[in-house]
């Protein structure tokens, strides 16, 4: 199915079962311990070997000799697999570093062997008698300090460079101006559940469980990597404890236990430990941001400019902080640039709202700064500078641009007019109290994603498709979709994720996951309304799915009775036309936070949040707003404690374990709120959806950061904001 | 992890004697630091003693009024109990502000007091660190060291002990007690029991190979408005930036010991008679040889402003 017009009416518009906090389908399998993840798929194989990754103890440079003897001989050794032995690698379309490393090592903790095993400890212990001789090359590993070495590199749909009108010109003429620097710093993706893989060979194919976000990607790189046909290989994914863009890809984890099935004859399973995914993995790259604003005296913005630099591994991707200010708000003159810098870290790639997620951290803080300036409330500020048209292509519309409703509901519903708009004011017990807000706003974008759908003569629809499930409830929005579309209860509906035995999806990335997968599963549905309604005699688009019959006329007949012996099988893709190219589409929001900031020691725990969020459809209000309020609390802890934070002299991040790169805990989060606007979004999909899980994390920062001024007068633009950032600046306590 | 032996001790002297017996032995309990560093071979014990049953679990009073400890007293048991909630409130409140419930739970009194430093690098074995592979360097020295400490570090080490409860003890004058190789008990006062760095970093309390804590004696009670302040990051589940154990008296004289400055529980008994003039002029004497890096620097200052907040709170 080609969705290529807006949406008009369809059956999902009946709302009965789509729209509906319905419980999590896999809720009590993880509950449970029922879920099995890929380590554990000891249904499928009785008895796998286990392997240990070892990692590169340095950053650059290259392995003199590797010493396996001891290993070799250590009990329970299988196999050990290095670069010398693995036979030709080839690199995947979507990582940068090598995953298996030697002679040459780009990266720290790069994979340079793995040890098989018949158990975990063995594999451990051996992994540790591998003797590796390095020869250290200079690296770099400063992003600061190579900054102006950076090149123009292209962000995600857009150039490296953009301009329109004249930005100097207007800046420079601007009576009111803000010529501010951010920094954000690496970030690391810290899902529950490592990198994990289970890898079985038969005959020439492979089949791989694992934990991956994008089957079909990852098929493809892995057959890559191996130098086998894609259609050898099978992926298998049907849960995943977390990803947040990290398991986009094929990891070392994966390769490495096909590598290790292979050279140990036996299936084999591996998980990165913990204090291994922070290097050895992906994250995202820290950023230096600098924002230049310049407006009239009531507030009207003439120039907006956005530099972004990063770093990464030669051939990486820049992050691409400057997105959001080339759609969020209006100005005739306005550029972005974009520039790259190679770094020695372990490779930067996505993670959460890769792009808007630190881009919105520094630009929604000049905002705030900008406002000030002008004597403005924050909001009336950005109200003044809204704009319904793309404002580089001003003949270009968004789809539906209600960020202003978002912002004042949520002004309402925070008392937002109770807020003393001059910082330090406001105290609490030994708390300085203050309130901040911040825009929210993410790209829409769909994925082409199909599905397979089966009808039987119960009544049972199973839909099949390799759409992931990573925590975000996509088990439950499918079967939704199913359900509304069949005229069917939800217990009527079996849903079989993360197979690449089943029909190509969207997968989950990007916010994409849940709008286009459904989308997918709508077009399947509608071919099997189709053949149900032909199988009958009825005019398809004259009967009615509903209650388990279907009706046309004043004929009623079972579902179930429809499919026969033999059961209806359809199957179909939904794929997306240009309504993307001619409507901008985006997510957006307010959020709105309270923080206390302790009046002597400047710790800041946030006291309270809110988030208003325009997504179009909401699927599931409660599986959204678990999206939101984990985005949410994913921004605070962008906002207050996480940092990878780099040896700039071994070239590593050094807090490689929980203990060092703090998240936020229960007690940091103490009240979230979250309000979805009433709304569909026609020319987005037939589902009338959008994404939410990435919006709710676009702009958290900057809220905390602007609560944190509003509490202490103390402008920090370096993340995270640590009280060490404040303590000097404070007034002295008594 | 390397292969080791095990065996479970009936009685405090025999796994003393036990251990000295043993080239590599060391003591297992609650195994909450010890069994993750085995797993990095941060620790690599050839033989383990368990010494969970040796009925060291007990909290007694003592003939002067005080309390023992048994040395296997969880620390979640400690933190609640009644006689320690009530005369030794700096000690419950550590406690409680330490790990995280599972953790308590687990974790004794004698292993809080011998767990090892968070330092990053002592963690990653591919760095040099004096503490866990002597001569061959210190990685935070020039490094990451915004965690580490300020005052009574050395050229070899800047790593901080990590505890809560053993500043609280330290502010409290607890008492040590062991029973070495030989089966003679001693008593080592708890401001002698954590070392500086200096040239041994490896070496951190004044244990001798194979001695065995038994118990920790509180003295008798001294009363007072008994504060334990930590400062994180976060708000639980975080080791200290800076932390303050403080006993406040009526007329203002105290005791006040610090965390998350030092290699050991940081307390200059001189600088408590400052306290009358307020948390600036303690701190000035408390930090006075200070050697901060241009991470950890404002830990100074945290510690001035931290103090001074405990102060008030004990005033108010």
């Amino acid at each position: 199915m080609k969705f290529e017009t807006p949406a008009t009416t369809n059956p999902i518009d009946q709302l009965k079962i789509i729209g509906k906090p319905a419980d999590r389908i896999d809720g009590p399998f993880k509950t449970t311990g029922t879920a099995p993840y890929a380590y554990e798929r000891h249904d499928n194989i009785a008895n796998p070997a286990c392997g240990y990754v070892v990692g590169s103890a340095i950053a650059k440079g290259r392995i003199a000799s590797m010493d396996l003897t001891a290993a070799k001989t250590a009990s329970g050794v299988l196999a050990i697999v290095t670069a010398d032995n693995a036979g030709k690698l080839a690199k995947g379309n979507f990582n940068f570093a090598t995953l298996l490393g030697g002679p040459e090592i780009e990266h720290y903790h790069q994979a340079i062997a793995l040890v098989v095993a018949e158990t975990f400890e063995q594999a451990r212990a051996a992994a540790q008698l591998v003797r590796v001789d390095y020869v250290k090359a200079d690296g770099a590993f400063d992003l600061a300090a190579v900054k102006d070495s950076g090149k123009p590199a292209r962000i995600t749909g857009g150039p490296a460079d953009t301009a329109v009108g004249d930005f100097a010109g207007a800046f420079a003429a601007a009576p009111v101006q803000l010529d501010a620097t951010y920094t954000t710093p690496d970030h690391a993706h810290a899902m529950m559940e490592p990198h994990a893989s289970m890898a079985a060979w038969d005959g020439d194919k492979l089949i791989v469980w694992t934990s991956n976000q994008m089957i079909d990607w990852s098929v493809g790189d892995l057959a890559k990597t191996l130098g086998m046909p894609k259609d050898k290989v099978r992926l298998i994914s049907p849960f995943i404890g977390g990803g947040f863009g990290g398991k986009l890809w094929v990891r070392a984890d994966a390769m490495l236990a096909a590598l290790g099935a292979r050279a140990a004859g036996r299936p084999v399973k591996v998980a990165l430990t913990r204090p291994m995914m922070f290097n050895n993995t992906v994250h995202r790259p820290a950023t230096i941001q600098r924002i230049r604003i310049g407006a009239t005296r009531d507030g009207k913005i003439t120039a907006i400019g956005h530099e972004g630099w990063s770093g990464n591994l030669p051939g990486g991707k820049p992050e691409a902080a400057v997105q959001a200010t080339r759609l969020l708000y209006a100005g005739a003159n306005r550029m972005t640039a974009t520039r790259l810098a190679v770094l020695d870290l372990p490779e930067g790639n996505a993670m959460r709202a890769p792009g808007e997620a630190p881009g919105m951290m520094a630009l929604e803080i000049a905002i705030d700064e900008m406002a000030e300036k002008l004597g403005l409330d924050p909001i009336e500020f950005r109200i003044l500078n809204d704009t319904q048209v793309d404002p580089e292509k001003p003949e270009r519309a968004f789809s539906h641009r209600p960020l202003i409703a978002c912002m004042g509901l949520g002004a309402n519903r925070f008392d937002w007019s109770k807020r003393n708009p001059r910082p330090g004011q406001v105290r609490d017990g030994r708390s300085l109290v203050g309130i901040g807000m911040a825009a929210a706003f993410r790209n829409n974008p769909v994925m082409k994603s199909g599905a397979r759908v089966r009808l039987d003569n119960r009544g049972v629809v199973v839909v099949e498709t390799d759409m992931t499930d990573i925590g975000t409830g996509t088990y439950t929005i499918i079967a939704q979709t199913a359900a509304e579309m069949m005229g069917l209860p939800l217990d009527k509906i079996i849903v079989r994720l993360g197979d690449s035995a089943f029909p190509v999806s969207a997968g989950s990335g990007g916010q994409w996951g849940a709008n286009s997968s459904t989308s997918g599963v709508y077009a399947a549905c509608v071919k099997l309304r189709e053949a149900v309604a032909q199988k009958l005699g009825f005019n398809s688009t004259e009967a009615d799915f509903a209650d388990g019959q279907v009706r046309s006329g004043n004929r009623s007949v079972p579902l179930a009775q429809a499919a026969g012996e033999n059961g209806i099988v359809a199957e179909d893709v939904m794929e997306f036309g240009d309504l993307g190219k001619k409507y901008q589409q985006s997510t957006f929001g307010a959020h709105f936070v309270e923080v206390g900031v302790d009046a002597a020691t400047a710790e800041i725990r946030v006291r309270r949040m809110l988030a208003v969020c325009a997504a179009g459809r909401i699927l599931n209000p409660k599986s959204a707003r678990s999206q939101v309020i984990g985005a949410m609390t994913m921004g605070a802890g962008a906002a207050l404690m996480e940092e990878l934070t780099v040896d700039k002299r071994a070239g590593f991040f050094v807090n490689h374990d929980l203990a060092g790169y703090e998240v936020p805990v229960h007690a940091d989060i103490p009240h979230q709120d979250v309000i979805f606007l009433d709304e569909t979004d026609p020319m987005s999909s037939p589902m009338k959806a959008k994404g939410v899980g990435e919006l709710g994390i676009c702009g958290v920062g900057a809220a905390i950061a602007n609560a944190i001024y509003n509490a202490t007068g103390v402008r920090v633009r370096d993340y995270p904001i640590t009280l060490d950032k404040l303590l000097a600046r404070l007034p002295e306590v008594a | 992890m390397r292969s080791f032996t095990y065996e479970r001790a009936n009685s405090p002297a025999e796994a003393a004697a036990a251990a000295a017996r043993k080239q590599g032995a060391k003591f297992i309990a609650g195994g909450t630091n010890l069994l993750d560093l085995m797993k990095l071979e941060i620790e690599t014990p050839a033989h383990l003693i368990d010494v969970n049953r040796l009925g060291l679990d007990k909290i007694e009073p003592t003939a002067d009024g005080g309390l023992r400890v048994g040395a296997l007293v969880r620390n979640t048991d400690l933190a609640a109990d009644e006689r320690v909630r009530r005369d030794y409130g700096v000690l419950s409140r550590a406690l409680l502000a330490g790990a995280s419930g599972q953790l308590r739970n687990k974790a004794t009194t004698a292993g809080n007091l011998l767990q090892r430093t968070r330092c990053p690098y002592f963690y990653d074995t591919n760095q040099p660190c004096n503490k866990r592979q002597p001569g061959s360097g210190c990685a935070a020295i020039g490094g990451v060291s915004r965690q580490h400490a300020v005052i009574g570090a050395s050229e070899a080490c800047i790593a901080t002990h990590p505890s809560d409860m053993a500043v609280a003890m330290r502010a409290l004058d607890a008492t040590v007690e062991t029973i070495q190789a030989d089966g003679a008990a001693r008593k080592i006062p708890i401001a002698e029991f954590h070392r500086l760095p200096g040239s041994t970093p490896e070496v951190e309390t004044s244990l001798a190979p194979g001695e065995l804590i038994t118990a920790v004696t509180l003295p008798k009670p001294v009363g007072g408005k008994q504060i334990y302040r930590k400062v994180r990051d976060r708000a639980s589940y975080a080791f200290a930036l800076v932390s303050v154990a403080a006993i406040v008296q009526r007329d203002g004289s105290g005791r006040v010991a610090l965390g998350g400055v030092a290699h050991k529980p940081w307390r200059v008994e001189a600088a408590e008679a400052e306290l009358p003039r307020g948390a600036k002029a303690v701190t000035a004497r408390l930090l006075a040889d200070a050697k901060p890096t241009h991470e950890n620097a404002f830990k100074l200052l945290l510690a001035e402003r931290t103090l001074g907040a405990v102060l008030a709170e004990a005033r108010g």
